[in-house]
């Protein structure tokens, strides 16, 4: 009896471990994998994303599904957990056998997957903005490229419209896409003429939530008389901290803007705006934007969501236009075969939700507008400013020496990602 | 002067279209020597606050200051309006008005009469936009204009407005106003902005001594920066050694005070960390320090204070919105009462089978703490809660000197002084505050003198829970309202109490503000990152020292 | 006493091996999954039932690291009563000593083409390879390091720790605040360890592609040989005089100092063998799952470990393994199927187990569990009458 029973508790672990995860088989559906945090750190940001591809998903099944089949959404939860990132998106293309995946928000979690969808020859659409330097075969970025978000901003605020400054404060969280960022930023405003004695630059740790001696410094450092702007990269949750401490110390706008490049609706949606009237973000999308695509787009999230009151931000639309262009690339192909839907991903068009239209190129980025956005009373932003027409999203920042010598396409003759010559 | 009116004329001729006639009545007696008191016709700023509806931004700018130029006391609402986004355009008739919302319905206010002149629902208005450039300029100029205002207040933002411009095409308005000023601290603080200004236009070598002097005695950054820069251009503009020899002793001594200044920033800013800290970890103080459970979920109870807040707010809102100032007084009891059942119930569910097993009570409350946050997370929803903040906690006391005092911090400062003390009254006058020593102190022996030790358990874990949500109700002011809100203090919270002294409430006290004022003097040296982890090093280290922290209980026992 | 010298210390390493059934049991699957599972991925054909596919033969591998982690906090933990709570940051040492080498073996491979630097260095434009970067590229040496650094860190903070007498509740939180510090440190870009995104995109290791199945099933068969011997390590030292006196710390860490052993000395050498094993455990996961990235510091990665431990079974070794494969077990399998409420699950669990379960899944089960075989209902209820009965008439 004691004997079974010990046997039984022994070998369980391993038996357990393989039975229960044979791959389940469902041939007449097309899965779609979603791999977007839950719970944990990130859960406040990408569970917005997971539910805007079950809305995509709903919606395209509603009318009557893809190539004949109808779609699967597949949720897995990676729990903010880097690791488990990389063995959730190999569950979800060994196992699930999942045509495409949606997913990743932090440029860890990416990088952590890259490795398992370059070896699976996986498809994944990444919707955030990052800090570039990255072109894979498996990956179509849909975000926003530092010369998308980052190069615009930074003009527009030294131009006279954006109030002319001549001193720059550089404000960001200590991970790689602050970093990145600010270097590309620095070595373009020297190349600019401003002298690197007009620029500061200071880092700060994750969720840092006590802002009051960064934010006096900030003002110690504008009061030269020369015109000063920040340049925020704060990161997601330390945000609201910092405008909360930013408005109550009295930062007007007029005086010392802040143009952020990761504060969009959903993370003003915690704080009231009304002091921060007049600071900007950089965006490829803003939910103020009238278009009929946009009122559709809203209020289709409004119904599915339930709640009048969620509001839709950028990430939300690249997530969009990256999956409406791989339904019609599977269309185009009429297979889910990853191959044949790269291929056909290249020049797909998609209308943006402002205006305009976004267009795949061959280094896997978008074209898309750019907008400047300040900040209203009610949360939402109003654009200042917009780019006359798409920008190329570049994977190669060319203010990083290294990096501008390489290039990325992955049509013949280069089929290279980081390439300096064509390979064929 | 005379060239930015051209330049001003030139920028608004595309504009001219039908009120071509009226428009040019207007320049032209903008363009006349300004004189006080209406100097438009009625007709006259009509078109012009009309023209404020119009496109770009140079025009509009143009157009701003020569209304503001002369003067004219009916200016100044309709520019106010425009800065606040009160201007509207009147879609029926295409006139610009001031709106002032009742309601649902918004009154239209006639901006030359200043008469109510109709009313319509938000839908037939639309609002002019302003973006940064005009806000700024708007400001400048109603700085100018409200050099001339009647209300004193006004002309001393005005003077600040017209100081941080350093414009010296303000000289000659800030020369007449200083003639006019009847207050003498006013007209002082308006020499001093003419001084700043002179420093750069002076003429001669006694009109700059006499600014330099003049600016000697302030203690501002702002000055600090007219002197450097004045210091730093010097060479260039061929001024005489001995000016600046002046100019480089007034700024040593001006930066000599704004560094005294800036060493009772740090450790404001550190007592107002502290204060945060305090908050955080006095709960725990009484569940981890008293009980001597290890309660991983404390830092949920915070959060849970946190969306009662947010939930009180809400219903408040809705059901009595007048009061909706109120809301956080009447937050801090909900919190405190949700915070503590809940605490009670963990106690008594879960707890209270794990007394003796400090550590296992980690991994249970870690389980809990789980629980709770999904359970936030399913109600609620991922993203971050607005708690607004009531008007007495907005804004700041800002000190000339640059030092900014901001009301909410101020309050959370003696708000968790209330709450310390409030704790100690309990602890040392209660019946209850009796029974929880005698328990913590001896359970037998407190058992077998009738004391209800069960009871006193759940209580006091109650207590330490809901102090928990009464931080949450102070956090939810100046952090996200999230669910992982709790997480983000729980580490530091355990660094304070044991840092402080387990079991002594006087420790975490003064293990909160030590930690945070020697966080925030580290903070402009190294940098927050490496602030913070040389603050654990030096706890490490620390504990190293004195094994049982700050205050040790003191006791015979070889083992606590 | 000198009837347990000749018990235990004439009696070779086979002899108490076999008396530790729990043992010989985990043995014997280590065993047999050395030899089953890479044959069942490399050798049985796909669409057989018994193949392994390589994300099973992966996760496998992973678990086998946890479980080699929770072994070690086991050993200082379950033997000696130190809880750390920052025994990740071992681990994670362990990991970038490996990860290190794993990026200077891609070479001129990364985007940039730089033979000398990695990528991150090159695009935040270091120009030379830190000092402390120097020898990782040689194998021998990062191995050297992944035990080393470890061993170190825990030598030098338990010297001055155990030397202080901090114990108890003291210890944990100052461990955490150890992991806590390293996690800001190695977030920092500026150490030069890549910050927030860690090491990746790693390709070979001796040599060997990565991501072939056969250096899978070559990292899985390391893993499982490096938790079978640390198991034996740990158990020959918990089954020597020198583990009796360190149950006896846990015990009574005063009466032992009393007696005149230096309560230090001990506490000190587990603490680091323990910290030595959870590097080991560190480099091999790394190669599996492909990043080490500071997240691995977390102080609530550390707390999981130790509760892997208390749901296994403390103070049993095979527990802390059994422990460390359910709870991981459960995580893959409901973050799959519940994404939402897997989380109610994962917390529940630990709850119940703390509750219902106080020496784990293994003190359950009447032949591992105490002595008088009493099935866990009935300690639970006899532990709540004790519990009433120290309380007087108050229920």
């Amino acid at each position: 009896m004691n004997k079974k029973l010990q046997a039984l508790f022994g070998a369980g672990a391993l038996a357990f471990s393989t039975l229960a995860m044979t791959p389940a088989q469902a041939a007449d559906t097309i899965k779609v994998g979603v791999l977007h945090s839950l719970s944990g750190t990130m859960a406040i940001s990408e569970t917005t994303l997971k539910d805007t591809v079950l809305m995509l998903v709903d919606d395209i099944n509603k009318k009557g599904g893809l190539l004949g089949k109808q779609l699967e959404a597949v949720v897995v939860d990676p729990a903010s957990d880097w690791p488990l990132f990389a063995e959730k998106a190999r569950e979800l293309l060994e196992k699930e056998q999942v045509a495409a995946v949606f997913g990743c928000w932090t440029s860890v979690s990416r990088k952590s997957v890259l490795p398992v969808f370059e070896e699976l020859n996986g498809m994944l659409f990444y919707p955030v903005q990052y800090e570039g330097e990255e072109s894979s075969r498996n990956v179509f970025y849909t975000g926003a490229a530092p010369n998308q978000q980052a190069i615009p901003a930074v003009d527009y605020m030294m131009s006279e419209d954006g109030g002319g400054a001549e001193r720059i404060v550089l404000l960001g969280t200590d991970y790689v896409y602050p970093r990145t960022t600010n270097k590309i930023l620095r070595s373009y405003l020297n190349a600019k003429g401003i002298a690197d004695a007009d620029i500061m630059e200071n880092y700060t740790p994750f969720g840092h939530s006590d802002w009051q001696s960064i934010v006096a410094e900030v003002k110690t450092f504008a009061s030269t008389g020369k015109k000063t702007a920040v340049i925020s990269t704060i990161n997601g949750d330390a945000n609201v901290p910092f405008y909360k401490e930013l408005a109550n110390q009295g930062i007007k706008a007029e005086d010392i803007p802040v143009v952020a490049f990761s504060v969009g609706e959903e993370e003003l949606a915690g704080i009231d705006t009304e002091p921060l009237i007049g600071h900007l973000a950089a965006w490829n999308y803003f939910q103020s934007v009238e278009s009929d695509a946009n009122s559709a787009f809203i209020e289709k999230w409004h119904a599915f969501i339930g709640n009048d009151a969620r509001v839709t931000n950028d990430p939300m639309e690249a997530t969009y236009i990256g999956f409406t262009m791989w339904a019609q690339a599977v269309q185009q192909a009429g297979t889910t075969d990853v191959d044949a839907v790269r291929q056909a991903m290249y020049g797909q068009q998609v209308p943006n939700l402002t205006g305009g239209v976004a267009v795949m190129n061959t280094n896997h980025h978008l074209s898309k507008p750019v907008l400047i956005g300040e900040v209203q009373g009610d949360g939402q932003f109003d654009v200042v400013w917009a780019t006359d027409d798409t920008v190329v999203g570049d994977a190669w920042s060319d203010f990083i020496p290294e990096s501008a010598k390489l290039t990325a396409d992955w049509t013949y003759p280069w089929v290279c990602g980081n390439c300096e010559n064509p390979m064929y | 002067m005379s060239n930015a009116m051209i330049r001003s004329v030139r920028g608004l001729v595309p504009m001219m279209r039908c009120h071509l006639v009226c428009l040019m009545m207007v320049l032209g007696a903008l363009t006349v020597s300004p004189s006080p008191a209406s100097a438009f016709s009625d007709e006259e700023l009509r078109i012009a606050a009309d023209r404020l509806a119009g496109d770009g931004a140079n025009d509009k700018i143009a157009l701003i200051n020569n209304m503001a130029a002369d003067g004219d006391p009916r200016v100044a609402p309709i520019l106010e309006a425009m800065l606040d986004g009160r201007l509207f355009l009147r879609k029926t008739d295409q006139h610009v008005v001031i709106g002032e919302k009742q309601g649902s319905i918004w009154r239209h206010i006639d901006v030359v009469s200043g008469d109510v002149a109709g009313e319509s629902p938000a839908s037939g208005l639309e609002k002019l936009r302003v973006n940064n450039r005009l806000r700024g300029a708007l400001r400048d100029a109603l700085g100018g204009l409200n050099l001339f205002s009647l209300d004193i207040a006004s002309r001393r933002a005005a003077v600040e407005t017209v100081m941080g411009a350093r414009d010296p095409s303000m000289l000659p308005l800030l020369v007449r106003a200083i003639e006019r000023e009847s207050d003498e601290t006013l007209r002082n603080r308006m020499e001093l902005a003419r001084a700043t200004m002179a420093l750069a236009a002076g003429v001669n070598k006694e009109e700059r001594l006499a600014a330099i002097a003049a600016l000697a005695g302030e203690t501002t950054p702002q000055i600090r920066a007219v002197l450097s820069q004045f210091i730093q251009s010097a060479d260039a503009e061929k001024i005489e050694p001995d000016v600046i020899e002046a100019a480089e002793t007034a700024l040593a001594s001006v930066e000599r005070r704004l560094g005294l200044w800036q060493t009772f920033g740090d450790l404001y800013r550190g007592i107002s960390l502290g204060s945060v800290l305090l908050l955080a970890a006095v709960g725990l103080a009484i569940t981890f320090g008293v009980m001597g459970v290890i309660n991983m979920a404390h830092g949920e109870m915070v959060m849970i204070g946190a969306y009662t807040t947010f939930v009180v707010q809400q219903v408040i809102q809705n059901v009595f919105p007048a009061g909706s100032g109120w809301s956080l007084a009447v937050a801090v009891p909900m919190a405190f009462l949700v915070a503590g059942l809940v605490g009670i119930v963990i106690e008594r569910t879960i707890i209270r089978f794990l007394y003796g097993r400090p550590l296992e009570t980690l991994l249970a409350t870690w389980g809990l703490s789980l629980v709770l946050q999904q359970t936030i997370r399913s109600i609620f929803g991922a993203t971050n809660r607005q708690v607004m903040a009531p008007d007495f906690m907005s804004g700041a006391i800002e000190m000339s000197s640059g030092l900014v005092l901001t009301y909410n911090r101020l309050w959370i400062i003696l708000f968790s002084l209330i709450v310390v003390a409030g704790i100690a009254a309990v602890l040392r006058y209660t019946a209850f505050g009796l029974q929880m020593r005698a328990v913590t102190q001896n359970r037998r022996m407190a058992g077998s003198v009738g004391i209800r030790t069960g009871r006193v358990d759940a209580l006091t874990f109650g207590l330490g829970s809901g102090i928990a949500g009464i931080a949450g109700v102070a956090l939810s002011q100046i952090d996200n309202v999230s669910p992982n809100l709790g997480q983000g203090y729980i580490i530091d919270s355990f660094m304070v109490v044991v840092f402080g002294g387990v079991g002594n409430l006087w420790g975490t006290v003064l293990g909160a503000f030590s930690l945070g004022i020697v966080n925030k003097f580290l903070e402009p040296v190294a940098g927050a990152v490496l602030a913070k982890i040389f603050v654990l090093i030096a706890l490490i280290l620390f504990i190293q020292k004195r094994p049982k922290g700050l205050f040790a209980l003191k006791g015979r026992a070889v083992e606590a | 006493m000198t009837d347990y010298r000749q018990k235990y210390q004439t009696t070779p390493v086979i002899g108490w091996l076999m008396k530790d059934r729990g043992g010989m049991i985990l043995l014997a699957i280590l065993g047999l999954a050395i030899i089953l599972v890479p044959a069942g991925n490399l050798l049985v054909p796909k669409d057989s039932l018994f193949h392994v596919p390589t994300w099973a033969l992966g996760l496998l591998g992973k678990y086998l690291c946890y479980a080699l982690l929770a072994l070690s906090v086991d050993l200082i933990w379950g033997f000696c009563g130190i809880l750390s709570l920052g025994h990740g940051a071992f681990f994670a040492l362990g990991g970038y000593a490996m990860g290190m080498h794993l990026m200077r073996q891609i070479g001129d491979r990364g985007v940039y083409g730089n033979p000398l630097l990695p990528d991150f260095m090159v695009f935040l434009n270091w120009s030379e390879l830190p000092w402390y970067w120097y020898g990782f590229d040689m194998f021998p040496f990062a191995i050297v390091m992944a035990m080393f650094v470890p061993g170190l860190l825990a030598f030098v903070f338990g010297y001055l720790t155990f030397r202080s007498r901090v114990t108890g509740v003291y210890l944990s939180i100052i461990t955490q605040a150890m992991t806590y510090a390293l996690l800001l440190a190695f977030f920092r870009n500026d150490m030069g360890f890549g910050g927030n995104n860690g090491l990746t995109d790693f390709k070979d290791l001796l040599g060997f592609n990565l991501q072939t199945d056969g250096m899978r099933s070559s990292l899985f068969v390391a893993s499982a040989l490096a938790l079978a011997v640390c198991y034996i390590v740990a158990r020959g030292i918990t089954r020597s005089r020198l583990g009796k006196v360190l149950i006896a710390i846990r015990d009574a860490e005063s009466r032992v100092r009393f007696t005149g052993y230096r309560v230090e000395h001990y506490k000190l050498f587990v603490f680091t063998v323990s910290a030595v094993m959870a590097g080991i455990a560190g480099a091999l996961y790394v190669p599996q799952v492909g990043i080490i990235n500071p997240g691995e510091f977390a102080p609530a990665a550390s707390i999981e470990v130790v509760i892997w431990v208390a749901v296994g079974g403390r103070g049993t070794l095979y527990g802390a393994v059994l422990g460390a494969f359910l709870v991981n077990y459960a995580k893959t399998y409901f973050t799959g199927v519940l994404p939402e409420l897997w989380l109610f699950f994962l917390g529940g669990l630990f709850i119940a187990v703390t509750l219902l379960l106080p020496k784990g899944i293994i003190g359950a089960v009447p032949t591992f569990g105490s002595p008088d075989r009493q099935s866990v209902f009935v300690t639970w209820r006899k532990r709540l009458n004790d519990r009433r009965s120290r309380q007087g008439g108050s229920a």
